[in-house]
């Protein structure tokens, strides 16, 4: 049967035919045609942001933990210019995301109308694609094409600037197109698979080497059997954390900077490193001559400009990591070789990571896990960026992919607490916990009060040492102790800020007994935030210098 | 723009590439700015449509060095972008345009 439906509506339509059911966005003059629509759906629920950052944030939260394209909307000019950090953000950690921006009408692009940017322009460098809608049908192909991109290959942002009068048309539609899903990825080739095998099965002392793309690949769960059967001592980026169980006999933890030292010393050992879904990044790899420098490469990875990019690999395999080790798992034998694995373990006892007063819920590291004792698997944990992220991923117990959700690539403070609510709006029956620092809840604070408005089951942990704590480090170790711009002189009552915003508050500082104050405002529903002073002194160690190697850590 | 003298450019070892790609607006700043972000610069730059005008041809002269074959995987990757081919410097696309370019 024909309808006549306007742009705007065939839009929410086509949002509604995709399975979206949460939208994160702020209206605005020239998206209020999309709006009207949206308002008149019956299954999308629209989560009203207090910034656009914030909106693409949530969009990202519900990517992260679902795996599915998520949606965030925002106006022309400083609506779509507002969110361009969290597409920025998506770019760099491979989230699927759908971006819809309003844009003035066609006649007046170009003749500098109010709220008029360049949208299409400004996007061009930070996604995975995007589009400028010229017509009403052009979004029954654009859509769902959109989605495609987003999900396809190695996930990423999309952007879909509609101009006004484009969702004001009205045209006939007899026929709706198939949703967009991902599309089915090239097989790795059996002869490179038997390769990576042989290479596997010779290697005195191999590592696997995890990175998101395990995660985005669902292949997780295959990562480990092969590590099990292959007997291979295993690292994880920050993105991959979770991918295997940190306490698994075979995790090593995290690779790189922050780095347990025993993890980067095994590294610096092996002769044979498997890179999974994994782009060597400059935090992970630190001086890159110096990476892995005995070691032969095998690097499995969807994208093929990754392939080659940074080190150049024995074997590059350009294929989904999860169909690739679907492959390869047969193909490896089983290794009972014990030597590397008592090598890394003597390791392991000499290096160890150090975690000073870990039983002490008023200290950093303490509170990290004084929270953990609280939840169980099921729980997701979000961060911010700064100290507090670097030390939840070091002492936080992530056993589950997709449980982990932190800014990578960009580093983008400000993440954590939007990103939460659009983890916790998606996955409604799970805990949401977002370690955060005074410093970059600030950056997006104003979403607390969307946090009260959709009621949703968040707790804040914020540690508040008053700094940037990050650069106080760096330019206590790197600039002859010249804190500059760096501790802030005024601070904010947190807990007035929280119940100003409608959600509830703990002060930890003045807990008589912080652990059970902390399972008592865990256990109750609702948003909550829990603010723990720390010790501004407190590094994140052990460190590799910028520009060294990984083997030369400092600190602890 | 890198400044480069006459000598100096006439040392450095030239890439010729051809690229298929759809005609819409956007295409072009989506192909070029995969260079200018990496301050790799495009020496010359040529674009026509083809056949039907549904798509174009975008010729591209460029100074060879280690970061060429990255670039060329990024442009493979472009959603407009449906071949790469690589030519050397000697290919006469660029050549018999010179007269075009006498001071």
């Amino acid at each position: 049967m024909t309808e006549t439906l306007t742009g705007a509506q065939i839009t929410i339509r086509l949002l509604e035919r995709q399975g979206i059911r949460n939208v994160a966005g702020i209206p605005g003059g020239a998206i209020l045609p999309i709006y009207d629509a949206l308002g008149q759906s019956t299954v999308i629920h629209h989560v009203l942001a207090r910034h656009e950052q914030g909106a693409g944030f949530m969009a990202q939260g519900m990517a992260r933990v679902s795996g599915q394209p998520a949606v965030c909307m925002a106006s022309s000019g400083p609506g779509a210019t507002n969110l361009l950090t969290a597409i920025a953000d998506a770019k760099l950690d491979s989230i699927p995301l759908v971006a819809i921006t309003g844009q003035v009408p066609r006649a007046m692009i170009g003749t500098d109308a109010f709220q008029e940017v360049d949208t299409y322009g400004l996007s061009i460098p930070i996604t995975k694609h995007n589009f400028l809608v010229s017509s009403a049908e052009e979004l029954l192909e654009v859509i769902p094409r959109a989605f495609r991109i987003a999900a396809s290959g190695r996930p990423g942002p999309v952007l879909v600037d509609i101009p006004k009068d484009v969702q004001t048309q009205a045209i006939e539609v007899a026929k709706w197109p198939e949703p967009g899903t991902a599309l089915p990825a090239v097989p790795a080739a059996t002869e490179q698979i038997a390769a990576a095998a042989a290479m596997i099965n010779a290697a005195q002392r191999p590592i696997l080497y995890l990175g998101g793309g395990v995660v985005h690949s669902g292949a997780a769960r295959l990562a480990v059997d092969l590590a099990e059967k292959a007997n291979l001592p295993t690292v994880m980026t920050l993105m991959a954390l979770g991918s295997m169980p940190v306490d698994h006999p075979l995790s090593l933890g995290m690779l790189g900077m922050h780095a347990a030292r025993y993890t980067n010393l095994a590294l610096d050992e092996c002769d044979l490193l498997i890179a999974v879904g994994a782009r060597f990044d400059d935090r992970a790899t630190g001086k890159v001559a110096a990476f892995c420098s005995q070691a032969k490469i095998i690097h499995i990875d969807i994208d093929p400009a990754e392939l080659d990019k940074i080190k150049t690999a024995n074997l590059a395999i350009g294929a989904d990591v999860g169909e690739a080790l679907t492959q390869l798992l047969p193909a490896v034998a089983e290794n009972a070789q014990k030597n590397w694995g008592d090598r890394v373990d003597a390791l392991r006892a000499e290096f160890p990571l150090h975690m000073p007063e870990a039983a002490n819920p008023r200290t950093h590291f303490g509170l990290i896990r004084a929270v953990a004792a609280c939840l169980d698997d099921a729980a997701i944990i979000a961060t911010d960026v700064g100290q507090h992220q670097m030390w939840v991923a070091q002492a936080y117990p992530l056993r589950r992919p997709r449980q982990w959700l932190t800014s990578g690539g960009l580093g983008t403070m400000g993440f954590g607490v939007p990103a939460a609510i659009g983890a916790a709006l998606a996955e409604p029956q799970r805990t949401v916990v977002c370690f955060t620092g005074d410093g970059s809840i600030m950056m997006n604070i104003q979403e607390l009060v969307t946090a009260a408005e959709e009621n949703v089951n968040l707790k804040i942990v914020l540690m508040d040492n008053a700094s940037l704590g990050l650069v106080h480090q760096q330019q206590t170790l790197f600039y002859g102790e010249r804190l500059f711009a760096s501790q802030f002189k005024v601070t904010p009552d947190f807990i007035k800020v929280a119940q100003g915003l409608g959600i509830a508050a703990l002060d930890l500082d003045l807990a008589a007994d912080p652990a059970a104050a902390l399972q008592d405002a865990i256990a109750r529903p609702g948003p909550c935030l829990i603010h723990a002073s720390i010790d501004v002194e407190q590094k994140v160690y052990p460190m590799v210098p910028p520009g060294a190697a990984n083997r030369e850590m400092i600190g602890a | 723009m890198n400044a480069t003298n006459r000598n100096e450019q006439a040392a450095l070892a030239r890439a010729v590439l051809e690229i298929d790609v759809n005609n819409h607006p956007g295409v072009m700043s989506h192909v070029v700015g995969l260079f200018s972000r990496r301050t790799y610069n495009v020496e010359g730059i040529l674009c026509l449509p083809v056949e039907d005008g549904t798509r174009s041809r975008i010729w591209l002269l460029l100074n060879e060095d280690q970061r060429l074959p990255q670039v060329i995987k990024q442009a493979e990757k472009l959603e407009d972008v449906i071949a790469v081919r690589r030519h050397h410097a000697e290919h006469a696309v660029f050549s018999q345009l010179e007269e075009f370019f006498r001071p």
